[in-house]
């Protein structure tokens, strides 16, 4: 009795697993601010980059604002490799990191060990 | 709290329990275990827990998830077991978090070491400078020179900006910047980078370059741009970790259903199985493979002056067949020199010089350095001519001289005689020979060629020892190409083409194999972009950041060699180390869920937790290794 319940539950928490981290998502996106001659964006580091979608338009110096509140190893560095960016956060305190976006298209970026993931649009 | 202080007070902490593991009974009995216990998950695990839910919250995963479920079932299930009167297993879940720690910091020891590259070339640069205002030596802070300053560097004092000599000599040590072991000797008039130290004389020097346009500057961003880059090869494991710590949560539901419902293993053995498959899969060790090994490859390269761009290169570099040379500049010094002369020295340099002053012909240059070499004094001419395509003729001392090719003396039916001989002599080495005489009578011969670098013949057979074609191209005759092509010793010339046509020949070269060029920067960007890998020669300043995927910065073909080998050791590298890693992981995964227990082959989560730190320390370790390894 008490086994075909373990396996019952155990099937159940597989489908929960699959659901919550496999199960399509509607992905917010946040476009940049202008700001006179360049584009602005905040992105909080936090179990996450929040908002894991930005977009920047094209040829604009961009100034990207991480606030690190997460602590965790993890998200130590962010590297955008299309940028050339890979970078220590600080916890707690804004880091502007300086990209110019120059071609159209969609550029993922992560942390230092490739666990987490944004992406950046240009537009 | 960093993470030495919480592995030193897990550690203390995780003490007693450690003895009591051994049988030995300790005062305080369950509820100290469990007290002691709680600490080391408050303070130890308190982060792993806290970055899991968070990213948990955000329907993602990371290595703190597999940790914080791992040590965390251990623990509450030792709470029931204590509540229930059965056997506890708290010391597992301390011992865990102890061991993970463990690996942590040594990993953030390792990989600050792997990492400091950048830090070191940014270290190099001068704080201050003494530059001349209103007639006055003032000490400024670096970035208060602007160009067009005149600086002064006394002996021993770091050279602060690039430029160019104005006044004095010295020897300069610039090995921190371009890899050249020896001091250069500069005199007025020669270039000086940023960041090297002036050994003996004090000099003046016009500021050229200032901040982010110095040598040293754009090294550093060059290079922070590679290491920020990535292997094509790391895609796979990009799309591996997306899925990997979901799919490991699977894995260990199913281990421990496997192994309880169906195999009729006691309750607490199927949950000591699934633990084991937690800790075990950590995919820290894959996630750090690529990274710390491109950032040590990049970093060694930096040292020697061999700037990778980019991860990609280092694939590009791995199945090169055929190496392209161009030949000016590259093999050879890139300027003509006075290789022979024949007949009387000091009067055949005599005439020479005192001709070719006034012209301005290439080869002007090479005769004017060896009058110089030989203290012949260069004499004023009178009525100076230049005779299009056949050489330069002037009065002398009141007597018309002549200095030029075959052609003029024959116009001017002045035999060649004896010389003769030796002019086909000369030729036949792919010199180029000027003839010095006067109307009745021929003085001598005058020798030039642009002659091969002192190193380039050992580069060629550096490649060779490695089984790859060398090719040289050049827009020269074919005999002045073959004379070279002798004295290095290259596989294969191809001369006679026109600078825009290099790509093509390289493109047709592709048909056999992978190609690299090696060139200069400016002029062979076609063809350096055209190759598979194209290896830029730097001209000692500048770094032509836009061509090739390797740039020099000295101008040595044996670092071209060197290059290749370094990207084909550190593509190895990180080849090398995400197989093991997955390896690692795949085959670890299996053996900890008991697949072959009845085999007595089986590991224990606290094995499970030793192999798992270690992992990554090992990678990053068979990283840091790559700064050592023999590229010869």
């Amino acid at each position: 009795m008490d086994k075909s319940i373990v396996l019952i539950s155990a099937l159940v928490l597989i489908g929960l697993i699959i659901w919550w981290f496999f199960g399509k998502r509607q992905t917010e996106s946040v476009v940049a601010t202008r700001q006179g001659d360049k584009q602005v964006i905040e992105v909080t580091v936090d179990g996450g980059y929040k908002p894991s979608v930005i977009e920047l338009a094209r040829n604009i110096p961009t100034e990207i604002t991480f606030l690190r509140k997460d602590a965790s190893a993890c998200f130590e560095e962010v590297v955008l490799p299309d940028f050339g960016v890979r970078t220590h956060l600080p916890v707690n305190q804004p880091y502007v990191v300086v990209v110019n976006p120059k071609e159209v298209g969609e550029y993922k970026y992560a942390c230092g060990m490739n666990m987490f993931f944004g992406k950046v649009i240009v537009k | 709290m960093s993470i030495r202080n919480r592995l030193l007070i897990s550690f203390l902490l995780s003490i007693p329990l450690l003895i009591e593991m051994l049988g030995v009974m300790l005062p305080g009995g369950m509820m100290a275990t469990v007290v002691l216990t709680s600490g080391v998950m408050i303070i130890g695990g308190g982060p792993f827990f806290i970055s899991a839910f968070k990213s948990f919250k955000n329907h993602s995963s990371n290595m703190d998830t597999l940790v914080a479920l791992g040590t965390g079932t251990a623990y509450l299930y030792s709470l029931y077991a204590a509540a229930a009167g059965l056997h506890v297993y708290f010391e597992i879940a301390a011992l865990l978090i102890v061991l993970i720690l463990l690996g942590q910091w040594f990993e953030e020891l390792t990989k600050s070491r792997a990492s400091n590259a950048i830090e070191k070339l940014l270290g190099l640069q001068a704080k201050e400078a003494t530059v001349m205002r209103g007639g006055k030596a003032v000490k400024v802070s670096l970035d208060e020179v602007v160009v067009g300053d005149i600086v002064l560097v006394k002996p021993g004092e770091k050279i602060a900006v690039d430029g160019e000599i104005t006044e004095g000599s010295s020897t300069i040590d610039e090995s921190m910047v371009t890899g050249e072991s020896m001091p250069v000797v500069k005199q007025t008039g020669d270039n000086v980078i940023g960041a090297t130290i002036n050994k003996q004389g004090s000099f003046l020097f016009r500021a050229t370059k200032v901040g982010s346009d110095t040598l040293l500057a754009q090294i550093v961003e060059l290079v922070s741009k590679a290491q920020a880059s990535r292997a094509p090869i790391q895609k796979i494991v990009d799309q591996v970790s997306n899925v990997f710590v979901p799919t490991v949560l699977i894995i260990a539901l199913l281990t421990f259903t496997v192994w309880y419902v169906f195999l009729g293993a006691a309750f607490i053995d199927a949950l000591l199985f699934a633990v084991s498959v937690i800790i075990i899969a950590c995919p820290c060790a894959l996630g750090i493979a690529t990274p710390t090994a491109l950032m040590v490859g990049t970093g060694r390269g930096a040292r020697m002056g061999i700037l990778i761009k980019s991860g990609e290169v280092l694939e590009a570099a791995r199945d090169i067949k055929t190496v392209v040379l161009d030949k000016t500049g590259t093999i050879t010094e890139g300027k003509p020199v006075v290789t022979d002369i024949i007949g009387d020295e000091k009067n055949v340099l005599l005439v020479a010089a005192a001709l070719e002053t006034a012209s301005e012909h290439p080869l002007a240059s090479a005769i004017l350095a060896a009058a110089k070499k030989n203290k012949v004094t260069v004499q004023k001419v009178s009525a100076f001519t230049a005779i299009a395509g056949k050489g330069v003729r002037a009065k002398l001392s009141g007597e018309m001289k002549y200095v030029g090719n075959r052609a003029l003396f024959k116009n001017n039916n002045i035999a060649l005689d004896d010389f003769e001989v030796e002019l086909e002599r000369l030729e036949n080495e792919g010199k180029t020979v000027i003839i010095v005489g006067s109307k009745t009578e021929v003085y001598g011969l005058v020798a030039v060629q642009d002659q091969p670098k002192a190193t380039s013949a050992e580069a060629i057979r550096q490649f060779h020892t490695y089984g790859i074609r060398t090719v040289m191209i050049t827009g020269d005759n074919e005999g002045t190409a073959q004379a070279i092509a002798r004295q290095v010793g290259v596989d294969e010339v191809i001369a006679g083409v026109l600078p825009g046509d290099k790509a093509d020949h390289v493109k047709a070269l592709q048909s056999h194999g992978k190609v690299a060029f090696v060139g200069d920067g400016i002029n062979d960007a076609p063809a350096l972009a055209q190759a598979d890998l194209g290896i830029a020669m730097g001209s000692g300043t500048d770094v032509a950041i836009e061509a090739g995927g390797i740039v020099l910065v000295k101008n040595d073909l044996q670092d071209a060699f060197l290059a290749l080998r370094l990207s084909q050791k550190t593509f190895g590298r990180i080849k090398l180390n995400l197989f093991w890693a997955f390896v690692y992981n795949t085959a670890g995964i299996p053996i900890a869920a008991g697949v072959f227990s009845g085999m007595g082959l089986a590991l224990n989560p606290a094995l499970a937790g030793t192999a798992m730190a270690f992992s990554s320390v090992s990678v990053v370790l068979s990283s840091l290794m790559l700064g050592r390894t023999k590229l010869k």
